[in-house]
């Protein structure tokens, strides 16, 4: 006997994603979700942007990462609370890891949850964790022919942000030939280029962020 | 994600009263990064002592396309440009390959 299904594989995460948003909006939290292969400089740019806004937003964030405290140690550096996650071997956060993960971060005291999802450039894409905004960092390193070998990742988020684009006149980068791949899969996606490393792009990304906060804050 | 699969597949098991599920059919668009090799071992294994214990995955892929915005065209991606092959525009978009759903199963 054939028993018709159509159900999206995934609907049971999506279904705790979207508890966890809520919770975030319970709080007035802003969530932001910071994927990326490893290398690209998730953690540098969770950094620049304590930097940037330290001042005038309340941070927080949640790392996620294999085994390691090492990425968490350096973002509670800066003196914000970081919670680790270790997802014991997992190349991705689900939206069951943060949900386990949201009550040891002091809600009531941010205005904007940084999280940083395990390097990787599979598997994350297809979980949504329940983050307000999903984003994508590249680098120049990595080469112009992700988006084309990569698609998914490409697909899923609302912004983009091209870093350690100093390096640009010392690689083979054809700016315009990502930029294309990354539009044909995600025309909306609203694209930063940034050092990490000199500053450059940071303070039109971390306005960006501000903007984001108050809107959200504004619509509660 | 094969954990989501299988619970999806038992629950509608059950509420049709099935004894066994023999044969699970899945869309998965290439857009969509899934591997059905890998599916089918970790089912194998995660399904043991259920109802669903040896049910054979049947993977309908669904290839990527795209069309053009200039000249209506449908075409696959190369896998090296998202140009299109026949006006050479670049102003295409996504219309198929991002499927990933259970779409049916067979019991007993």
């Amino acid at each position: 006997m054939k028993v018709p299904v159509v159900e999206r594989i995934l609907s049971a995460n999506d279904r705790l994603a979207l508890e966890n948003q809520a919770l975030l909006d319970t709080h007035g939290v802003l969530g932001v979700n910071l994927m990326a292969s490893p290398g690209a400089g998730k953690t540098s740019l969770i950094e620049a942007t304590i930097d940037a806004l330290g001042g005038r937003l309340r941070l927080g964030a949640v790392d996620g990462d294999i085994a390691t405290s090492l990425d968490a140690d350096r973002i509670a550096a800066r003196g914000i609370p970081a919670v680790q996650i270790n997802t014991g071997g997992s190349c991705h956060l689900d939206a069951n890891m943060l949900k386990n993960a949201l009550p040891t971060v002091p809600l009531d005291d941010i205005d904007l949850l940084l999280v940083e999802n395990v390097g990787n450039l599979v598997c994350p894409a297809n979980f949504k964790i329940g983050t307000h905004f999903n984003v994508i960092i590249a680098s120049i390193p990595e080469g112009d022919d992700k988006p084309y070998k990569y698609p998914p990742m490409y697909t899923g988020v609302d912004v983009l942000i091209i870093n350690k684009i100093d390096l640009l006149p010392y690689l083979d980068f054809d700016l315009d030939y990502f930029k294309h791949g990354v539009a044909v899969l995600n025309p909306d996606v609203v694209t930063f280029e940034v050092s990490c490393k000199t500053g450059e792009g940071i303070s039109a990304w971390a306005g960006w962020l501000a903007e984001q906060v108050a809107q959200h804050r504004a619509e509660r | 994600m094969t954990q989501s699969v299988l619970q999806i597949v038992l629950r509608h098991a059950e509420k049709a009263g099935a004894k066994r599920v023999t044969q699970i059919d899945l869309t998965i668009g290439d857009f969509s990064s899934i591997v059905d090799d890998s599916v089918q071992f970790y089912f194998d294994i995660l399904s043991q002592d259920t109802i669903a214990e040896s049910a054979q995955l049947v993977f309908h892929r669904v290839p990527g396309e795209l069309r053009c915005w200039d000249c209506q065209a449908t075409f696959a991606p190369d896998g090296r440009s998202y140009v299109c092959p026949g006006c050479g525009s670049v102003r295409v978009q996504v219309v198929a390959g991002r499927e990933f759903r259970v779409d049916s199963i067979e019991v007993e």
